[in-house]
């Protein structure tokens, strides 16, 4: 049995063409996807992400336990509301998800998980807090929002739009910087998401789902599905989990090296894996120079260093072009030329840094 | 979806026109791009080549997914639809307007056999 958020009835009244995502019926896109990319990058458009979890941290020793639960280093969160992003990390370093972190007080935490490994990173952190609760006594305790729904609004209007659609909003969420959080109400308002444009995400009681998301349409905001949340994050060069990582991978031949704390004296799930150990392997982006096809993930890239697979690619419309993230050997560099086997053929493609584009413009290409 | 009355359907989602000079005209239906969804790249057999039935023969990307075509019938391509490489999304304009490539049927009364619009209809749905 398909999962479904509180805007399912609205999806398909809209005539959203809907999928499978990770056990939930979710829309890919109302139409065209790239109009939907492109209401992004140039005005506002909105997902719904309340496939996503919640899981709030709350009593004393939130800040501990999550020190030592996840490769990031939740020390860096200094002011409430503040936001981390974190790979939750198995022993052996592999990546079981990723994650953001808010700091709200120091006897509550909230963390939001991917929909499809929100069961395992429950178990996982229970497991965790109950090997910690015998060693060292109390822990805080876990908490499982599935109240909760959540609208990403994003784009360069998308600011101003949001603040037309919920009374009270600009006033709490005007002078938040990005990466941060805050409460309004029952709500909590965000300035996060997932394609590299400005913008908030909206966690809510569920029953207010459909009343803020058609106020967020009579103020101009677009529905979004799930195709067009990929090509966004992909010109982001944001990874997916799943797709670019997963636990048979860690983090730093994964394009995260940046979200891993090394440097601290903490310890850390999978901290001994990866010290000291340089990866042999890179996650970076690619962007097709030949015609004759589009990247996609699993396709075989050939590079002067050896082979390496694409672990996410499509057509960029932002670019024009298609794109890609790929897991290459370590010695590659943006700038060398590599070859793609595209069903019978080699094409040309060349290696760049991501992003691919951020805030309405193209950065590589 | 539209499903228009004079054109016979495979059940892999290609319309076959049969033309009044002997050839037949290929494309996808409505459905089909509907279901791939905006397209960006499409390949398209060499004029000349010489096709079996049910054979892949040209590939429509779209931002999802590649998807293989298959000729409805045997026979020799005769033309291809060179607007395609430049705006492939007019398939998702018009997908009837928008054929992909042309065959010399090896079997004249092949196209016929095909299924009709009600058929294709049953078979994806919308009987």
């Amino acid at each position: 049995m398909q999962r479904q958020t509180p805007l399912n009835a609205v999806h398909r009244a809209a005539g959203a063409r809907m999928v499978d995502f990770g056990g939930w019926d979710m829309p890919v896109n109302y139409g065209s996807q790239i109009e939907e990319h492109h209401a992004v990058r140039n005005d506002a458009g909105m997902f719904d992400v309340s496939h996503m979890r919640v899981v709030d941290l709350e009593g004393s020793g939130g800040r501990d336990f999550l020190r030592y639960a996840l490769a990031n280093n939740v020390d860096k969160l200094k002011t409430p509301g503040k936001a981390l992003y974190s790979c939750l990390l198995r022993e052996d370093g592999g990546v079981i998800d990723d994650l953001i972190a808010y700091f709200l007080r120091e006897d509550f935490f909230r963390l939001v998980v991917n929909a499809g490994t929100a069961d395992k990173d429950i178990a996982w952190f229970r497991q965790l807090l109950a090997a910690r609760a015998a060693a060292q006594g109390t822990q805080p305790v876990l908490v499982a929002r599935a109240d909760l729904a959540m609208i990403a609004v994003q784009g360069p209007h998308a600011r101003t739009k949001l603040w037309q659609a919920l009374p009270g909003s600009e006033a709490c969420s005007a002078a938040l910087p990005p990466f941060t959080g805050v409460a309004m109400g029952d709500a909590f308002i965000a300035r996060t998401g997932y394609t590299g444009e400005d913008g908030f995400e909206i966690m809510l009681p569920a029953p207010r789902a459909t009343g803020l998301w058609s106020a967020l349409q009579s103020a101009g905001v677009r529905p979004c599905g799930l195709g067009a949340r990929d090509t966004l994050r992909l010109e982001a060069g944001m990874n997916l989990y799943g797709q670019d990582m997963d636990e048979t991978v860690n983090p730093l031949e994964s394009g995260l090296a940046w979200t891993v704390d090394l440097a601290s004296p903490r310890a850390f799930v999978g901290k001994a894996a990866l010290a000291g150990k340089p990866p042999a392997r890179q996650l970076t982006g690619l962007v097709l120079v030949d015609k004759g096809g589009v990247l996609r993930a699993h396709q075989t890239v050939r590079t002067a260093q050896g082979m390496g697979e694409i672990t996410s690619g499509t057509f960029s419309p932002t670019l024009n072009q298609s794109i890609a993230l790929a897991r290459l050997p370590a010695a590659v560099v943006p700038g060398d030329a590599v070859q793609v086997a595209i069903r019978d053929r080699e094409l040309a493609a060349r290696v760049v840094k991501p992003p691919f584009a951020r805030n309405g413009k193209a950065l590589a290409g | 979806m539209n499903v228009p009355g004079n054109l016979r359907y495979t059940a892999s989602h290609e319309w076959v026109r049969s033309e009044a000079d002997g050839t037949v005209t290929i494309g996808v239906t409505d459905h089909a791009q509907a279901a791939l969804g905006d397209l960006v790249y499409v390949e398209l057999p060499a004029v000349g080549r010489v096709v079996a039935a049910e054979e892949a023969c040209a590939v429509v990307e779209s931002v999802k997914a590649a998807s293989d075509i298959y000729a409805p019938v045997a026979g020799e391509v005769v033309a291809v639809n060179e607007a395609l490489a430049g705006t492939p999304e007019i398939v998702n304009e018009d997908a009837y307007a928008a054929w992909l490539f042309k065959l010399k049927p090896a079997d004249p009364t092949a196209a016929g056999k095909l299924l009709d619009a009600a058929a294709y209809q049953a078979t994806i749905g919308e009987a």
